[in-house]
């Protein structure tokens, strides 16, 4: 009885099944169908339409490509802009020979080898039926002889295209970066973006620097024409037209003065300064020397200049400013200061006895200081304004790495300051945690040493430490460095300020901050590291001098300048402030193989406050001529103090 | 005698009639790539690697018996499930989108995972449950059917959430779900729909509305849409010819060798084409339902039943977007698109089938 109850409803279950089975069939069908009915009306009924748009009449929609945003400084002085040029191109898929084609070009017009190796890249990336600019920026005399010609040459054409021009050329190129061809990476990087629609018809794309930071306030928005073509491809009317939109303009915190000051104080010296107003987090002036041309890029760089540019010993790519890292030397010691005054390791009348050298207990190695008998006795003011070693060897060791790991990354030491440029690095501020990732090894207390006076693991970049120098200037309370200011709406002209709140607030007493402060005042004064920075200035200023060693000293070898290689040299360093009691902007120069920071690197920074401060020039730039570093500092005009 | 041996035991398990479908279908998509890439071997050679390398998967799967097909589909859920929530956690994002998870040597999209794992969790769950099927185990197995479509539409990947859907759906369907809690299903979403609609990201709106006016982003994904249908609309009865495709050779079409291959095919072998390309797929999908129809068991009948109904759902939404009357989804034309991870993910389901209809006989015997 129960067997056939489950009989009846196995086959009841099947019966339903079988049901549903055919309405699934049913539906599959439905779908079947009406594609075939969408088919036969696109392809039947329709067909001569489609026909036409597809053969005889197409409608074509044309790409406006908008005009891209401009690059101001925060006095409106143009740094980056757009002028319309002629350019030759040449469609290979209209051209019989392409090689025989580009021989009788070269008879009408100046073509150079470099421009056949480009267009020989281009043609190797792009399909045939594309347009591919053999010459830019034609002279008018240029123009006028092919069009005489141009009868002889189907598939040879002169199209107006507007060029992207920086007018500070070298000066502003780890800045502002460059724009280049868009390649196969950046156009998957749009089509991921769902963007590729707006970038129809463009040709260049930011990449780097602030161009790539902000190419999307840059751009603009394409517009379209519906034209209609005949079968050769030649518009014969348009149906309509929606204008593209110009992209906005960029106001950068940069004073352009201030930045050409600053790189003509560099003369032949290879390194890199930020400066900041630390009231906001505004970079006044952002340099890394040597530049190079931006130009040279915007149309693909051909293999030569590529080759001199990449293989140049002086690494005029490399944005020392952004991502170049370096040991951060005794300019740490402000802020080993105020760790160890936080952390109540020293206080301000606590002295020490200088013999000159550091040990740990149980070793005999002699960590040096950079005076050879050392300075006596020393308190935490004086440490800073002769720049003692030996202070920061013993505080170091007894505050340990975690806390100055602790300390030091509220500063931003060890991290990105998010600045508005992409590939900024991270410097390196060390900690046990990162030693055991590092080298599978645990922290040891030598380690330690060395971090006190900048040196051993820890790194930074110089603009990182224009960050926390101008933090400190401000007390504490740090800002997100950023170089663009506003960004100017290009149709309505509306003005969007970026940001202006503090990022975050190191909480530090106000009479530690006051001492150390004091001390990087008397830095700049007889007696101090850089005594001559402040000579004859209407403003006080405060400072650190600094020097990143290049290479490793033996145990008991002496330094001597005139018997290294000068690659070898050591970096000098000076951080800076000014005006000391309300600071208005925070400086750091980093100067490579410069030697010490007070003769170097300060008068670098005081040629730039000055001007900032109180708007002078600086004498006639007779082109400077790297001194002779001569072992004996009073020989090369350097004060006796004047070492660390 | 014993090469005979050899080949009976390669294709004792395969469906022979399926195979043939599949294979001209496979062929049509080896002529158009060669057509769609400008003459190029590149992409015919690369698409036949992946066709290898999905057919061996097709074969060990097709031989697998149903007992260890219904063995696998808890711990491929609930492997699907716990990549899926890695993603929401972990996942890669790119451009606003989680679908990627690094998993060290290879970054993975689990939710190609989930179109085999969803319709396979849920047969196994109606098949354990068969004896008495009340309200509650459809609530479950919609449960399980929506939870890993929730993680994937929050990606965002609207197209393969939706697809996993209607192959979940397809399951409940056949597995009997009444009519009436169907019916208020449907009005519920009619109901619920603005709500749906404010829940979407921008650009999942903007494709919709662009269904409705393609010139309204001419530049954009409506010129996709244009530009399909002026291939498939210009290629008339009889098409253009093989190779003589205008838009695609004048590179007007966008995404020709994948998403839009079929108006390549259609452009240049026009309405007769299209015809025998459907007769291709009604015939796959007829033996998908003659497999279903014989089909065993309560979870092969599911599992088949829903394989093939999704098979036909791909289908129709790929041509259905070429052609203009669906929204750009992102979804590939079954067997014929180029790319190795759809083609791998269909075979596996055939290989199911194939498994389905081969054993069935051996546990009469």
């Amino acid at each position: 009885m129960s067997r056939q109850v489950e009989l009846k409803n196995h086959q009841q279950e099947i019966f339903n099944f079988r049901l549903r089975l055919f309405i699934g069939i049913g539906f599959a069908l439905l779908l079947l169908a009406i594609l075939l009915a969408r088919f036969v009306y696109l392809q039947a009924m329709r067909h001569d339409y489609y026909q036409t748009l597809a053969e005889k009449n197409r409608i074509s929609v044309m790409p406006i490509v908008p005009n891209r945003g401009l690059i101001v400084d925060r006095n409106g002085v143009v740094l980056a802009h757009n002028f319309s040029g002629y350019t030759l191109e040449i469609t290979p898929s209209r051209v019989k020979n392409l090689q025989a084609t580009i021989d009788d070009l070269a008879t009408l017009v100046d073509i150079q080898p470099r421009d056949r190796k480009r267009f020989k890249k281009l043609h190797a990336e792009s399909h045939d039926f594309e347009t591919l600019m053999i010459r830019s920026r034609l002279s008018d005399e240029e123009v006028a002889r092919f069009a005489a010609q141009q009868y002889r040459f189907p598939g040879v054409e002169i199209k107006a295209r507007l060029f992207r021009e920086y007018p500070y050329s070298e000066k502003t190129a780890h800045l502002l970066g460059y724009i280049g061809r868009i390649n196969q990476a950046d156009e998957d990087r749009l089509e991921e973006n769902e963007t590729a629609a707006n970038y129809r018809g463009t040709d260049y794309i930011g990449k780097t620097g602030l161009e790539q930071y902000y190419e999307n306030e840059l751009h603009g928005t394409t517009g379209i024409e519906q034209v209609e073509v005949d079968s050769a491809g030649r518009a014969v009317r348009i149906l309509s037209r929606t204008p593209p939109v110009s992209g906005n303009t960029l106001i950068l915190s940069i004073d352009a003065k201030l930045q050409d000051i600053a790189e003509q104080a560099f003369g032949d010296y290879r390194g890199a300064l930020v400066a900041i107003d630390p009231a906001n987090g505004e970079v006044l002036s952002f340099v890394s020397r040597p530049g190079y041309d931006p130009s040279l890029f915007v149309d693909g760089i051909d293999a030569d200049s590529w080759k001199t540019l990449n293989e140049s010993p002086d690494h005029p790519l490399n944005n020392r400013a952004l991502r170049g890292q370096y040991p951060s030397g005794s300019t740490i010691k402000p802020f080993m200061a105020l760790a160890g005054l936080f952390y109540n390791i020293r206080s301000p009348g606590q002295t020490i006895g200088d013999p000159g050298y550091y040990t740990l207990s149980g070793s005999s190695h002699q960590y040096r200081d950079w005076k050879k008998g050392g300075h006596g006795t020393v308190d935490l003011f004086k440490s800073i304004v002769i720049s003692c070693d030996t202070y920061y060897y013993g505080l170091a060791v007894e505050m340990g790495i975690d806390n100055i790991f602790n300390f030091l990354s509220r500063f931003g030491f060890g991290k990105k300051t998010g600045i508005d440029l992409e590939g900024e690095t991270s410097g390196l501020l060390p900690s046990q945690e990162w030693k055991m990732k590092r080298f599978k090894q645990k922290w040891f207390t030598g380690d330690t040493v060395s971090v006190g006076i900048g040196q051993g693991y820890s790194l930074v970049t110089p603009l990182q430490l224009a960050a926390a120098t101008a933090t400190l200037a401000n007390d504490g309370i740090g800002y997100r460095p950023h170089l663009v200011r506003e960004v100017k709406n290009s149709v309505s002209g509306e003005i969007r300020k970026l940001e202006d709140k503090p990022a975050f607030d190191i909480k530090l007493d106000a009479a530690h901050i006051d001492l150390v402060k004091r001390a990087m005042t008397a830095v700049t004064q007889p007696g101090g590291t850089a005594a001559q920075a402040s000579a004859g200035a209407s403003y006080t200023l405060a400072g650190k001098t600094g020097t990143a060693q290049v290479v490793g000293m033996k145990q008991g070898e002496k330094y001597d300048a005139s018997k290294i290689d000068e690659r070898h040299r050591d970096h000098a360093w000076f951080i800076a402030f000014a005006p000391v009691d309300k600071p208005k902007i925070a400086v750091v120069v980093l100067a490579e193989n410069g030697g010490h920071g007070g003769g170097t690197a300060a008068p670098i920074a005081r040629k730039v406050m000055d001007y900032y401060l109180l708007g002078k020039v600086p004498a006639p730039v007779v082109p400077v001529v790297k001194p002779v570093i001569n072992a004996n500092p009073a020989a090369s005009g350097v004060p006796e103090v004047e070492a660390d | 005698m014993t090469r005979q041996r050899i080949w009976q035991a390669i294709i004792r398990h395969l469906d022979l009639p399926l195979l043939a479908g599949m294979a001209l279908l496979m062929v049509a998509s080896l002529l158009t790539l060669y057509s769609a890439s400008d003459h190029s071997f590149d992409r015919v050679l690369a698409q036949g690697a992946n066709i290898l390398v999905a057919f061996c998967c097709l074969w060990v799967v097709a031989n697998l018996p149903l007992h260890y097909l219904m063995r696998t589909a808890v711990p491929i859920y609930v492997l699907g499930m716990l990549l899926l929530i890695g993603v929401a956690l972990f996942g890669d994002i790119s451009h606003g989108a989680r679908r990627w998870l690094n998993i060290g040597v290879a970054t993975i999209q689990p939710s190609e995972l989930m179109k085999i794992g969803v319709p396979l969790m849920m047969a196994w769950y109606f098949e354990k449950y068969e004896a008495g099927l009340t309200l509650k185990n459809y609530i479950i197995a919609s449960l399980l059917l929506l939870l890993p479509v929730a993680l994937i539409a929050r990606q965002p990947d609207l197209g393969t959430a939706l697809l996993i859907s209607a192959s979940g759906f397809y399951v409940l369907f056949l597995a009997g779900l009444s009519w009436r809690v169907m019916g208020g299903l449907f009005v519920a979403g009619l109901a619920s729909a603005p709500f749906l609609w404010s829940m979407l990201h921008d650009y999942q709106r903007h494709r919709i509305e662009m269904l409705f006016d393609p010139s309204q982003d001419a530049l954009g994904k409506g010129y996709h849409t244009i530009q399909g249908m002026i291939a498939v609309g210009s290629g008339g009865i009889l098409g253009k010819g093989y190779l003589n495709g205008t838009q695609t050779h004048l590179d007007f079409l966008p995404e020709r060798t994948t998403d839009f291959i079929f108006a390549v095919y259609s452009e240049e072998f026009g309405l007769l084409g299209n015809l025998i390309l459907l007769g291709m797929y009604c015939f796959v999908i007829a033996r998908g339902f003659v497999i279903t129809a014989n089909a065993s068991t309560y979870f092969t009948r599911l599992m088949a039943g829903s394989i093939t109904l999704t098979f036909a759902t791909y289908a129709f939404v790929n041509m259905g977007m070429v052609s203009g009357i669906l929204p750009i989804v992102g979804v590939p034309l079954p067997l014929v698109s180029y790319g190795g991870t759809s083609m791998l993910t269909l075979l596996l389901g055939f290989g199911m089938l194939m498994s389905i209809q081969t054993h069935k006989k051996l546990v009469k015997s």
